[in-house]
């Protein structure tokens, strides 16, 4: 019964997507965000045919997996024809010189780009072991799909395939890090990498279901992003555990029975949070396979006026609890059928917020647990990856004020704020079996925010 | 379904059950949910009864996965029941999470609506007639109906029969001023005529009942339910509601001092005699409560935990109207004829909850059982039943803290027991065993016996 909900658009986005307001908008050279494609079970990849740009016996492999898809490929541009996809693989780069053939190639096809298009390149992750010519021929793919992702209008995004060590072009865990590039469910993904760092699971995934009979907990999971992040987990398959303090069990309770999973009404501080949290799963489930670190709360104060109670709480919640939780998680032999933990990060953990030093330090915090988590979770097949949303359009984000709010939301390349759902596909894509070999990543959905990386 | 054979189930039962027909299984609870309690015309002010269960009911589903599941039978009810409520256990179903196959029943026992459902129910699933079950009650005083006078409804039901323009003339002229006014249920008894307060009140000074007693249980009962909500006891016992988290009666704070500066409020014909006040009474309570049971096989089958075993149930009711025993006293005789069946003493029980009615009801029931001629003369024993140890009466709170919404006390109870014993486990070699005993409206009690799985 896991409905699909409408996704609402702003009511600037509204106004500027048809009529009158769409024509004054041109005009005055106001912003024009585009209302955003989502994803939907059963709904095309892509909407068109997609460009492989790429002359190396990896852009033959990524074509034939396309192909393999039911996808309608094309490894030339053709005049005219509008295409939903430019996939650039660069992955026998060696030197800035190799650049300029490919991406003039991508240049011509973007006025063939259709609305909510996708450009997507794979290419190797630079390293202090390359020589200078392939490392900076490498790191500027960095540079130049951040540049494309800002140039790109109408919904298109442009986000990059890393892959890492010996990972092959057409690995399942890069194959599946373009296919989420290529989807809708990376809406508000702009301008970002995913790296695979190491081949992955070879099974053959349920792209509609790819959670199947998988058991996650939700912490967090009573509204906004985390009731999200549960209704879009039990879409894809899951058997969800809803998490949240016992004081908003009755809006825990109606996620649960929205999503056919459990309610558990429980403190992510107390000691024990991670003992009954598997208990519960363990009783019910037999198992526990996915955990979603989402739960958290933001008290703001500049740190000339914080005190003890606003900074010692947010760091409880937002950082304590996942690591003494993780503790618990990896030493349970429930957790072990390659795991999934996934943190819920910020962009002001990575950029910075003023009166957020306590914020932002739980959610920096958090991008370092999970980078020292995990070689831990690789010992059992398990990965460990964060997400960090921008600005998301929640109940909470509806209390700034008019002002502050509407500049926020357009401070993008997406010109919007995203939305709950927007984060919650990134989730399911690090929980699905398919990313495995994805590990360690900080994925920002953020529309491209024009602070931080 | 599970490999617990009916006769395993007879192999393993305990030497209490050889008494019992042949055949009868298990019965188990296996949790329990309610709304936090309310002061009448507080939070849950315009809640109907049907709205306060099915909240119940949904939390419950939720805690326990139970969304879309035929529930073999729910038994609920309220005491203070709008006519229009005639299915309300049934509609409460309908609205709820649960699958609309589950059939429901209305039963009203007073204040024992709730322990006779979940008897009831328990009786049905040990004969194999149902694998699980939902027993519960609600009521609501703020919500309470309010009929037309006695005078005005003959006339009225007179009115619909007349046929003439003249005949419904002359029928309308019989309405005077008298038959205007409302009828609105009461606490009065109907054979005497007293409040329960004012027959509370001889019972207590007939057993010479102190102020300071009263005062103590009511004082102990607020730290007690305070105390297990602080260490978080209720999380899966309690779902929140309308803004309310915790019962708006409990008075964490409340002391000696406070409940001794309160005049009384019933019993006042009995001049300096007179020791029940506001504090050592309950007051007037909205709320809703559920437990789920079900046969071994069933919990186990839906990867369900098991609280507690349903033991046994007795009824029982005194002649009050003529005096000989106080209204409230029933189960000062059930729960020995109780006892006495399953081959136990008061000293054998782990955990007693007495529902407190009044601190009076609690204290004169226990002042009966320690009294030698009570037990030769009423009881036909050869001296005193027993004496209840004080460290295991109530000792999370009961009815004087949590307050008592009538026919949703029974749930409480038998939740909170059902947890506390499987928290116990065993006891010098045997599973823990508590009691439970309830009195209620007409010179009736109902009175339980669980034991820890």
């Amino acid at each position: 019964m896991a409905a699909q909900r409408k996704v609402r658009s702003d009511k600037y986005t509204e106004l500027v997507n048809a009529g009158l307001g769409r024509d004054l908008a041109k005009r005055l050279g106001l912003p024009q965000p585009a209302v955003l494609r989502r994803w939907t079970p059963g709904a095309p990849l892509v909407q068109g045919p997609i460009l492989v740009v790429g002359h190396s016996d990896g852009a033959d492999a990524v074509a034939t997996a396309l192909l393999s898809w039911g996808q309608d490929v094309r490894r030339h541009a053709t005049p005219k024809e509008k295409v939903g996809a430019v996939v650039l693989v660069l992955d026998e780069l060696a030197h800035p010189d190799q650049l300029s053939g490919p991406l003039l190639e991508v240049g011509a096809a973007l006025r063939d780009l259709n609305r909510n298009g996708r450009v997507v390149s794979i290419s190797r992750q630079p390293g202090a072991g390359d020589a200078p010519e392939t490392a900076a021929a490498r790191n500027a793919v960095d540079g130049i799909m951040r540049s494309l992702a800002k140039e790109l209008r109408a919904g298109a995004t442009a986000n990059g395939v890393l892959l890492g060590g010996g990972t092959a072009v057409n690995a399942p865990s890069a194959l599946s890090a373009l296919r989420f590039f290529l989807s809708a469910r990376s809406a508000f993904v702009d301008g970002q990498f995913l790296t695979a760092s190491s081949d992955g699971s070879p099974a053959t995934p349920d792209w509609d279901r790819p959670l199947d009979a998988r058991v996650a907990v939700v912490t967090g999971a009573a509204r906004g992003i985390g009731a999200a992040i549960a209704r879009t987990l039990a879409r894809d398959g899951a058997k969800v555990i809803a998490v949240d303090v016992p004081a908003a069990g009755d809006r825990l309770a109606a996620v649960a029975n929205e999503i056919h999973g459990t309610a558990l009404q429980l403190d992510i501080t107390a000691t024990e949070a991670g003992a009954r949290i598997l208990d519960h799963a363990a009783q019910r489930h037999g198992r526990l396979d996915i955990v979603v670190h989402n739960a958290g709360i933001t008290r703001d104060r500049l740190l000339a006026n914080m005190d003890p109670a606003r900074w010692d709480s947010v760091i409880a919640v937002n950082i304590g609890a996942q690591l003494r939780m993780n503790q618990a998680f990896l030493a349970s032999s429930h957790f072990a059928d390659h795991p999934r933990i996934i943190s819920v990060s910020s962009t002001s953990g990575i950029a910075g917020n003023r009166g957020q030093t306590n914020y932002a330090a739980s959610k920096a915090g958090v991008i370092g647990m999970v980078r020292s988590t995990a070689p831990l979770l690789a010992e059992r097949g398990g990965t460990v990856n964060a997400v960090a949303p921008g600005f998301i359009e929640t109940a909470m984000t509806a209390k700034i004020p008019f002002a502050t709010r509407e500049v926020a939301r357009r401070l993008n390349s997406l010109q919007q704020g995203g939305q709950p759902e927007d984060v919650a596909e990134a989730i399911a894509y690090f929980a699905s079996e398919a990313s495995a070999g994805v590990t360690a990543n900080i994925l920002r959905v953020c529309g491209q925010n024009l602070v931080g990386q | 379904m599970s490999s617990t054979t009916s006769a395993n189930t007879a192999a393993s039962a305990s030497e209490t059950a050889s008494k019992a027909p042949q055949g009868i299984r298990k019965a188990v609870v296996v949790g329990g949910n309610r709304i936090p309690f309310a002061r009448a015309g507080g939070a849950y002010a315009h809640a109907s009864n049907k709205d306060m269960l099915t909240a119940a009911l949904d939390g419950l589903v939720a805690r326990f996965g139970l969304q879309d599941e035929s529930i073999g039978e729910v038994a609920a009810g309220a005491v203070l029941k709008h006519s229009r409520d005639f299915n309300l256990t049934r509609e409460a179903v309908l609205g709820s999470a649960l699958a609309p196959t589950t059939p429901a029943y209305d039963l009203q026992q007073a204040c024992a609506t709730g322990m006779e459902a979940a008897i009831g129910l328990s009786n049905k699933i040990k004969l194999g007639q149902i694998d699980s079950a939902i027993a519960g009650g609600v009521d609501s005083a703020s919500d309470a109906p309010i009929a037309v006078s006695e005078g005005l409804r003959t006339i009225l039901l007179d009115l619909s029969r007349a046929k003439s323009l003249a005949e419904k003339a002359r029928v309308v002229a019989r309405i005077r001023p008298r038959d205007l006014s409302p009828d609105a249920p009461s606490t009065g008894e109907p054979r005497t005529g007293l409040s329960m307060g004012e027959h509370q009140a001889l019972t207590t000074a007939q057993w010479n009942i102190t102020r300071e007693a009263q005062d103590e249980l009511a004082l102990a009962s607020h730290k007690n339910l305070a105390a297990a909500y602080d260490r978080h006891f209720f999380d899966d016992l309690v779902t929140p509601y309308r803004g309310l988290t915790r019962d708006s009666n409990l008075r964490a704070d409340s002391s000696m001092e406070k409940l001794a500066r309160l005049k009384p409020v019933f019993g006042r014909s009995l001049g300096d005699a007179a020791t029940m006040t506001a504090g050592n009474s309950t007051p007037l309570t909205d709320g809703a409560s559920t437990v789920l049971l079900a046969s071994e096989e069933w919990a186990q089958a839906h990867e369900l935990p098991m609280l507690a075993n349903v033991v046994d149930g007795e009824a029982g009711a005194v002649d009050f109207v003529h005096g000989k025993d106080g209204l409230l006293m029933a189960p000062a005789f059930a729960v020995p004829r109780l006892l006495a069946r399953n081959g136990l003493a008061l000293a054998d029980i782990d955990y007693f909850e007495i529902h407190e009615a009044f601190a009076g009801t609690v204290l004169s029931t226990l002042a009966a059982w320690e009294d030698e001629e009570f037990g030769r003369t009423r009881l036909g024993l050869d001296g005193a039943f027993g004496t209840v140890d004080r460290g295991r009466l109530n000792i999370n709170g009961s009815s004087l803290a949590a307050g008592h919404p009538f026919a949703a006390t029974g749930g409480r109870l038998i939740a909170t027991l059902a947890k506390m014993l499987s928290e116990r486990g065993q006891v010098d070699g045997r599973p823990a065993r508590g009691l439970i005993s309830v009195c209620a409206a007409g010179g009736q009690g109902v009175v339980a016996l669980l034991e820890a799985r």
